[in-house]
């Protein structure tokens, strides 16, 4: 039998298949732990068909579509499992749509959207796996992403 | 074609075949320009010319093209007298020039400052330079440039020399200059070198640039000479600047090996990188490139407001 190395949830989100080594900015995005008092779990490294992935579980919370579009941007291959009683009630894969708006900050110092301007950022995707983004003002592509989510 | 309410805000917003045809048009204008002949195409329309930043060439030659075409200018070239100084948002200052004019050309040092200016104004915007980012009337007025002298920009051997990390121009004119096929030379100080996503921009358009120090080997057969000032403002470090600045020099004694038919451009302000004594060589083209401006911002002014001859 095989062993479980993170216990079952009753109810909260699975994110499965996150590149090895991801989760913790996954974990970032979601602002976890400064603002949730929920109970995560972490998987790092586990063996999987297609090499070694990551897992984020999160009880009694189910992760809304603004965050699911956060994740695309660091984990472009990751699951998004609901679970409700202890049952998979929804499952899809992550997908980077083509335009995002107020999630990342323009890495350039200089551009307009890092100043005081009644805009959110904004970047057009320029690649979805693996996630190239560039910014609709100065048109600057962030080398690390992760560094810049807001 | 019509560019009627267009913004003009990089020149990759641009297909090759609208370049062309702006290009065209802008030859239409040349008597104009020089004031042979009048016109009042643009008779009761407003531009505001909103210069954020200093600029001699491109504001005059934009107010030169408005007042030729028969339409007046109203802005400022001293944002320190503006409600910018009070905090006011560059948004907010856009909503009143599109309020006050019926075009608008905006000069400023912030990257994306023209697309974001583009966002509040229901009024066509020009970009005339928007930080280290982007400055496509310049690159257009370059490439008129070229195709006035050379009768055409297809093939043409270019070196692109100077401040090739920091210059504004260059990068629009190799992207721009990649659409024709040209043949690109670039030629700086090691720490100025062309950005590899400007390099990957050309080879995606099918054209290989070279690199090289050999700046007199460069311009032995070249067809045009593009020379940028090393920009100190810049710089994030002046001791960086200090390094590079003077490396090349244009002078009658290098010009001596290159081609008979060589054009030397450039964007101006010059500082020390072309001798004066070059002023007086058949290669000298910066002036008349200068004054190209006037032509193809009149052709602009005309297209976006709608206003055709």
């Amino acid at each position: 039998m095989k062993e479980l190395k993170i216990p079952l949830i009753k109810s909260g989100t699975v994110i499965d298949h996150i590149a090895a080594g991801n989760a913790v900015k996954v974990l970032r995005i979601l602002g976890i732990p400064k603002t949730h008092s929920f109970t995560v779990s972490v998987a790092m490294n586990v063996k999987s068909r297609l090499g070694k992935k990551d897992i984020v579980k999160v009880e009694n919370r189910e992760i809304d579509p603004h965050e699911v579009d956060k994740i695309a941007l660091i984990a472009p291959k990751a699951t998004i499992n609901i679970i409700r009683n202890y049952e998979v009630a929804e499952k899809h894969k992550v997908e980077l749509p083509d335009e995002i708006v107020g999630i990342a900050r323009c890495s350039n110092p200089t551009c307009v959207s890092n100043h005081n301007e009644p805009v959110e950022s904004r970047f057009t995707v320029i690649s979805k796996d693996p996630p190239r983004i560039k910014c609709y003002y100065c048109e600057r592509e962030p080398e690390d992403i992760a560094e810049h989510i807001i | 074609m019509d560019f009627r309410g267009r913004d003009i805000i990089s020149i990759k917003d641009f297909s090759k075949r609208e370049i062309n045809y702006i290009l065209n048009y802008a030859k239409k204008m040349i008597s104009y320009a020089k004031g042979e002949r009048c016109i009042e195409t643009l008779k009761g329309k407003v531009l505001s010319s909103l210069f954020f930043e200093p600029s001699t060439r491109t504001r005059l030659s934009f107010e030169s093209a408005m007042n030729r075409l028969g339409g007046s200018v109203i802005g400022f070239a001293d944002p320190t007298a503006t409600s910018q100084k009070k905090g006011e948002s560059l948004a907010d200052t856009i909503r009143m020039a599109d309020a006050y004019s019926d075009v608008i050309v905006i000069r400023h040092p912030q990257e994306g400052a023209a697309r974001l200016a583009a966002e509040f104004s229901d009024v066509p915007v020009l970009n005339a330079g928007d930080g280290a980012g982007r400055h496509p009337t310049q690159c257009l007025l370059d490439l008129f440039t070229i195709l006035t002298e050379k009768k055409k920009i297809e093939k043409q051997k270019v070196v692109l020399l100077g401040d090739l990390k920091y210059g504004r121009t260059v990068h629009s004119l190799a992207y721009a200059l990649s659409l024709y096929g040209a043949e690109l030379t670039f030629v700086s100080p090691e720490t100025l070198k062309m950005p590899k996503e400007v390099v990957n921009e050309c080879r995606e358009l099918g054209v290989e640039p070279s690199s090289t120090s050999n700046l007199e080997k460069a311009i032995k057969d070249a067809d045009a000479l593009y020379v940028t000032r090393i920009q100190k403002e810049r710089f994030p470090d002046a001791e960086e600047y200090n390094r590079v600045v003077g490396t090349y020099k244009i002078d009658n004694d290098l010009l001596k090996n290159a081609s008979e038919k060589l054009i030397v451009m450039h964007p101006l302000p010059r500082v020390t990188e072309i001798n004066p004594e070059v002023d007086r060589t058949p290669h000298a083209l910066y002036f008349k490139q200068a004054f190209n401006g006037v032509p193809v911002r009149m052709a602009l002014l005309s297209l976006v407001t709608g206003r055709k001859l």
